[in-house]
């Protein structure tokens, strides 16, 4: 394969100062001021959360989705790198920063949900740590994972500073930086679907199975694929920058091919298992379960043909489905498929999404600072304001 | 570089041996783990339970809970109507149509104790990531340490029972759930409900102990006279009482559900009228943990997969990585 030509990433430029930054910041604000509620009265003073439902979307969205979310960079890296397609070179860097910041706050939102946070690191402590919990598996794999990303994004800020010989180091090492960011994904988003395992038959038929690590790590992969378009659709409208159509175009293929595979290991799986009749039953959890495959199907009908996946407004349409299945796939196997025994019920509270939104809000704010400012997104060579849409 | 690679190429071969050894039989299978042959536990015997609730009282005091639910709060009186952070026992009627007849199927009522069954492969210890959930090897108690605590509340989600509690209420909350009053045992006490229980309906003594008593109550005739310990059956510190066997469900309840509990279960009406879902006999927890130790058992799998990423990246990234190699 020999070497592809592209531009070198370049900050974007520009104000940071807009209506998108400003709401962002509205959000984050209020997000910490629900946040030092919880820290000062307990998390029942804003959350909805109960013992028949000690996980709510604090856990759901903001660490399970949210880093489901952040596998661009992992999914993008793994084609570059491992499958050799140099042509995606140019979207490592900006998946690789939304990755970093999807994890990095994942990470951060997990202490919001602690109920005794300050013993955190009992967690990746051999006298306290217990192999044997999936949920130790998956703590450990995140904060390593967090470190490595940090590392693999170094580069943008040592050239943002000029700092050429640490620059060069990381440089060196950058092969194994790759190595462990493609495993420890793997690694955890499959550990996130085996969270489940463990709670038997407290989890509906349609989502629990001894496959949900594959399920999770393949829907995960393929999220990663659809953010990607998402991201790219978004920032070129917004920055009026052009559109990679003939990079997004061919990933979308990609795309497809493993959705196509999450989708005859969840419909073997629910077949071998003779789950499938569940579909079938008049009630919540049959329709949550038709609502989310229909998010994964449309994208197969959406981008049909060639001419469809040049056409952004359906490659973004197609990712944001694939993204609200990928969700709905976690939210149905986290609370809607769980019964833990009658009389209980949960349903976020205001305070609770107005957090969650705020963790989002901190997420496109961070990108659209850093971006505008450290060199990630590749630099415009033709000045020519080109079509977003 | 020639010989790094031929390690690499060679670690890859020689894992790539390794992970089809590791792929082929799930070999770290564990099965249900095994009771102690000295585990402790209670019997509780729904048709000898009259609900007079001296064993939530007593809970309450023995591990200094303070007040928790009552039905009204002018109430002089405690009345939790179940398990939570603050109440580690309660007793439960269940009932039907007008409820007059005791153990009787329709037109009837009967109590259940709800309380931690001290699972012989529990959930929650298995979930519990930093160990703060833990069983004892000897007597099986499944304790709790709030120390070691991170509050993630993953023991709760888990226990099939809905057991372990977490205090909402508090900004630095606690799980809460019954511990068999093992800080009791050094004094030479055991658990306070069977302590005070006036009938015997909660039993306390060896887990093999009370299993045979649990068996030669199915083995009597409905009405037939019998005899029925109280307080601890392995040294039958209290007086035993004389009375009619009930018409009991032939179940011990805990002998195989989950892979067995601690705490079994007698009743005269079916177990699932009195909450108690059937259950697989497979514990949750080897599933769980089969599915772990085959993915990370001795992490070959992983190093497997970070041996074969590494190469590959290695091999192309100086394709496409002019600028991210450092050598402009
Ligand atoms: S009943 Fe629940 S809390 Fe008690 S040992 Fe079993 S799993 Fe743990
Ligand atoms: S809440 Fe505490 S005891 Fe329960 S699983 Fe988490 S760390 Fe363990
Ligand atoms: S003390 Fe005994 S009889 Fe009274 S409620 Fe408790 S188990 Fe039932």
């Amino acid at each position: 394969m020999s070497a592809h030509v592209h531009a070198s990433p370049a900050p974007v430029g520009g104000r940071l100062l807009s209506p998108a930054t400003f709401v962002c910041a509205v959000l984050i604000l209020a997000a910490l001021a629900v946040l030092a509620i919880r820290f000062s009265a307990g998390l029942g003073a804003v959350t909805n959360l109960n013992d028949g439902y000690p996980w709510g979307i604090w856990v759901v969205a903001d660490v399970v989705i949210g880093s489901a979310f952040a596998c661009g960079g992992f999914s993008v890296a793994m084609l570059v790198y491992i499958f050799n397609k140099g042509e995606y070179h140019p979207l490592v860097r900006p998946a690789l920063l939304a990755s970093l910041f999807g994890y990095t706050l994942a990470g951060v939102g997990v202490i919001f949900d602690l109920g005794r946070y300050w013993n955190f690191w009992h967690i990746l402590w051999p006298g306290y740590a217990s192999p044997n919990s999936v949920m130790f598996e998956v703590a450990a794999c995140i904060s390593l994972y967090i470190l490595v990303m940090w590392l693999e994004f170094s580069p943008a800020v040592f050239e943002k500073f000029g700092m050429k010989n640490a620059r060069r180091r990381v440089g060196k090492a950058m092969f194994f930086l790759i190595g462990l960011g493609t495993v420890l994904p793997m690694m955890h988003q499959s550990s996130l679907g085996s969270l489940l395992v463990v709670f038997g038959t407290q989890i509906h038929p349609l989502w629990q199975t001894m496959a949900l690590p594959a399920i999770f790590l393949i829907s995960a992969i393929t999220i990663g694929y659809a953010v990607v378009l998402f991201e790219s659709c978004l920032a070129a409208a917004g920055y009026r920058r052009k559109i990679e159509m003939h990079l997004l175009t061919p990933l979308a293929k990609v795309m497809l091919g493993m959705l196509g595979v999450f989708l005859v290991l969840r419909f073997g799986d629910l077949l071998v298992r003779g789950a499938l009749g569940h579909a079938f039953e008049a009630n919540l959890q049959s329709v949550m379960f038709w609502l989310e495959t229909a998010c994964f199907i449309a994208p197969l009908a959406l981008l049909r043909s060639v001419e469809q996946r040049r056409n952004p407004a359906r490659l973004f349409s197609a990712g944001a489905l694939l993204m609200l299945g990928g969700s709905l796939l976690r939210i149905n196997a986290f609370l809607v498929g769980y019964d833990t025994g009658e009389g209980w019920s949960y349903f976020p509270s205001v305070p609770e999404l107005l957090v969650t939104i705020g963790m989002f809000a901190i997420e496109v704010l961070g990108y659209i600072v850093i971006t505008r400012r450290f060199p990630v997104l590749p630099r415009e060579d033709h000045a020519a304001p080109a079509a977003a849409h | 570089m020639s010989t790094r690679r031929d390690f690499l190429r060679r670690a890859v071969a020689g894992s790539a041996a390794a992970a089809s050894c590791a792929v082929v039989p799930p070999a770290a299978a564990r099965g249900n783990a095994e009771r102690s042959p000295e585990a402790l536990g209670l019997l509780f015997d729904s048709t000898l339970c009259i609900g007079c609730k001296a064993c939530v009282t007593a809970c309450k005091d023995v591990n200094d809970l303070p007040l928790d639910i009552s039905t009204r709060p002018e109430s002089p009186w405690d009345t939790p109507v179940d398990t939570t952070a603050r109440t580690y026992n309660v007793i439960k009627v269940f009932r039907d149509g007008k409820a007059t007849q005791k153990d009787a199927e329709t037109d009837g009522f009967a109590f259940m104790k709800a309380s931690c069954l001290h699972c012989v492969d529990p959930s929650c210890v298995s979930a519990c990531p930093v160990s703060a959930m833990t069983k004892d090897p000897v007597t099986g108690i499944v304790g709790y340490d709030p120390d070691a605590c991170i509050g993630c509340r993953y023991c709760v989600a888990a226990c099939p029972f809905g057991i372990p509690k977490y205090d909402y209420q508090s900004a630095t909350g606690e799980i809460g759930k019954c511990e068999l009053c093992r800080h009791r045992l050094p004094e030479g006490k055991y658990s306070a409900c069977a302590e005070v229980c006036p009938t015997g309906a909660t039993l306390y003594g060896k887990v093999d102990e009370l299993m045979a008593e649990a068996r030669r109550r199915l083995a009597l005739k409905p009405g037939e006279i019998t005899r029925f310990p109280r307080g601890n059956l392995s040294t039958g510190d209290q007086p035993s009482w004389e009375g009619a066997a009930a018409n009991y469900v032939q179940h011990v309840y805990g002998e195989t559900e989950v892979g067995g509990t601690q705490m079994i279960k007698l009743a005269a009406v079916p177990f699932e009228k009195l909450g108690h879902k059937p259950l697989p006999d497979e514990s949750f927890s080897s599933k769980s943990e089969t599915l772990q130790h085959t993915l990370y058992g001795g992490l070959v799998l992983p190093l497997v997969a970070l041996g074969a990423m590494t190469w590959f990246a290695k091999r192309h990234i100086g394709d496409h990585d002019a600028d991210d190699g450092g050598d402009q």
